[in-house]
């Protein structure tokens, strides 16, 4: 009796975790797909030309450089702007605003910024910074980049913060330690490398967007680094060369493809890395 | 029934325990507590004597935590939590609106159930405390982390360390630098609240003795689930149950003659 109560148990227990196996690899093995043709067509054209020259017209060599360089340009001023925003904002939530009404819709209001689509914020960036002053620049790029980021931002600094525990919170204050200082002192030490994740999560976000660049960045042939223009950036070459009818330019769309991936699988990598040190003695 | 100490024992919980002209630290008078709605102190009255210790014991839930957090006015960071009456410290409300509550706690320090050391190094656990309210050179504040972790019974085990965080210490070590912690920035009364109840017996007795060196110097109350460690740390017992101070006298006679029924079945062991 108990035996066949048993064995019924262990068969659904088999079956259960033969679904579970199944389902995580047919998960990963998409992923797995992805990067191997990314690999499969980018890694060829992987070249010091790619590192070193400009994107060029069909017919000359060229390289991704001016990409390469916009992105970092457009994601550093993109980032600089989300993650005091998205910081403080978080730090409001988790400690001076816990207990109020007016948490609770910033709250509903962030999540919903969190799963807004791109392409609306970048059309919403385009009447806010581009339209005004008549023509794309990198500095739009980067305000809708940072609409992007400052929800995640906003919601890991939460979360991280809300998972110090109250006790250390009482134990600050319980030595005459003001709000402000427990925060910076004892909260945020606490809840660093959460924090520090979030934003590594948020960059990796931003440097793979591209819906919200074609209304604000455009994308730009030439170098430029003057952030009042248009710039170049890879996920917008790689919009544009993947349509191209040329292969050569179809080759480099999969070489930058490759370089955006792996950028920001490696953030992801080191946020990961970083998060699983937390909690270990620092 | 020790009369001969009061004429009126049970009607007076504030009644002079002998030898009463010991000057009181804290007085606590027609003390009354609210989370919300939920009365959680009834009328509690008490006097903390200078450079005593007082334990506070009970069952769960009869409010003795509560008490204890009143005396540094640590509710307020809750919303919805208030308290009435009059906790008067060397005579002043510390109720009062207008009260700076970081002066207050300066002057009444807190060691919690568990170990609460700052995500930063043994050192500047301490450190950060004397700087919060001294501006002292390096050489000083040296001096007086050391003389904070020797009053704790923690230098020799942590002299060559310093720079350590404060997390990588063991339990036992983890809520002697909290006490180092606060005694470094000289308050005068120090609330324990269960300080032990997470530590093994071997820490829990160095605990203990440490309490017993800082009688004297500070006035001690103490929340302890453990009526032995009462009976073993405290010069003065308050027995709470359902939010009300059911007796408060010397420990010796809080433990051998009690005057309420229900302290002596609790401290018989017969609820709670």
């Amino acid at each position: 009796m108990a035996n066949a109560l048993y064995s019924g148990r262990r068969r659904r227990n088999f079956i259960w975790t033969i679904l579970a196996y199944a389902a995580t690899a047919f998960g990963l093995s998409w992923l797995v797909v992805i990067l191997a043709t990314l690999i499969w067509n980018g890694a060829g054209g992987l070249s010091l030309d790619v590192f070193t020259k400009m994107t060029a017209p069909p017919g000359v060599v060229g390289g991704l450089l001016n990409s390469i360089v916009g992105s970092l340009i457009v994601t550093v001023m993109g980032v600089a702007i989300a993650t005091p925003l998205g910081i403080l904002a978080g730090t409001y939530l988790a400690e001076y605003g816990r207990h109020e009404r007016l948490s609770i819709v910033i709250r509903f209001v962030n999540d919903i910024l969190l799963s807004a689509p791109s392409i609306v914020v970048g059309l919403f960036v385009y009447q806010l910074c581009v339209v005004p002053f008549g023509h794309f620049s990198a500095i739009a790029g980067a305000v809708a980049l940072a609409m992007i980021a400052t929800p995640i931002i906003v919601r890991t600094t939460e979360d991280m913060l809300n998972l110090v525990p109250n006790t250390l919170r009482e134990a600050a204050s319980s030595m005459g330690m003001p709000r402000s200082l427990m925060i910076r002192q004892v909260a945020y030490r606490a809840a660093r490398s959460g924090i520090v994740t979030g934003i590594l999560l948020a960059v990796a976000r931003m440097a793979g967007e591209t819906a919200p660049l074609i209304f604000t960045e455009l994308g730009n042939s030439l170098f430029s680094a003057d952030p009042r223009g248009p710039m170049s950036s890879l996920p917008l070459i790689i919009y544009e060369f993947a349509r191209s009818p040329y292969p050569e330019q179809q080759k480099l769309a999969w070489t930058g493809a490759l370089i955006v991936t792996f950028a920001v699988l490696s953030l992801s990598i080191l946020a990961r890395v970083l998060s699983s040190s937390r909690g270990e003695a620092k | 029934m020790n009369e001969a100490v009061s004429p009126n024992p049970v009607q007076s919980p504030l009644h002079e325990p002998a030898g009463g002209a010991v000057a009181e630290k804290i007085a606590v008078r027609g003390l009354n507590f609210f989370y919300g709605q939920t009365r959680a102190l009834k009328d509690v009255t008490l006097s903390l004597r200078t450079g005593k210790v007082t334990s506070f014991i009970g069952p769960s839930g009869c409010g003795k935590s509560t008490l204890l957090r009143v005396l540094n006015r640590m509710y307020d960071l809750y919303p919805g939590q208030h308290a009435e009456g009059e906790v008067l410290l060397d005579g002043e409300n510390i109720l009062a609106p207008g009260l700076d509550l970081n002066l207050l706690r300066a002057r009444v320090g807190m060691v919690f159930q568990k170990p609460t050391p700052f995500p930063m190094s043994i050192y500047d656990n301490i450190a950060f405390g004397i700087r919060l309210y001294e501006k002292v050179a390096k050489s000083e504040l040296d001096g007086r982390v050391e003389s904070a972790l020797r009053r704790s019974a923690l230098w020799t085990e942590v002299k060559d360390k310093l720079n350590a965080s404060g997390l990588s210490l063991s339990g036992g070590q983890q809520q002697r630098l909290c006490i180092a912690r606060t005694v470094a920035i000289s308050p005068e009364v120090i609330l324990f609240d269960e300080p032990c109840s997470a530590l093994d017996p071997i820490a829990t007795a160095k605990i203990e003795e440490l309490i017993d060196e800082l009688t004297d110097d500070y006035t001690i109350a103490i929340v302890t689930h453990s009526m032995q460690q009462a009976a073993r740390v405290s010069q003065f017992t308050a027995f709470m149950y359902l939010g009300e101070m059911i007796e408060f006298d010397e420990t010796n006679k809080v433990f051998t003659s009690p005057r309420d029924k229900r302290t002596q079945d609790y401290i018989t062991g017969r609820f709670g």
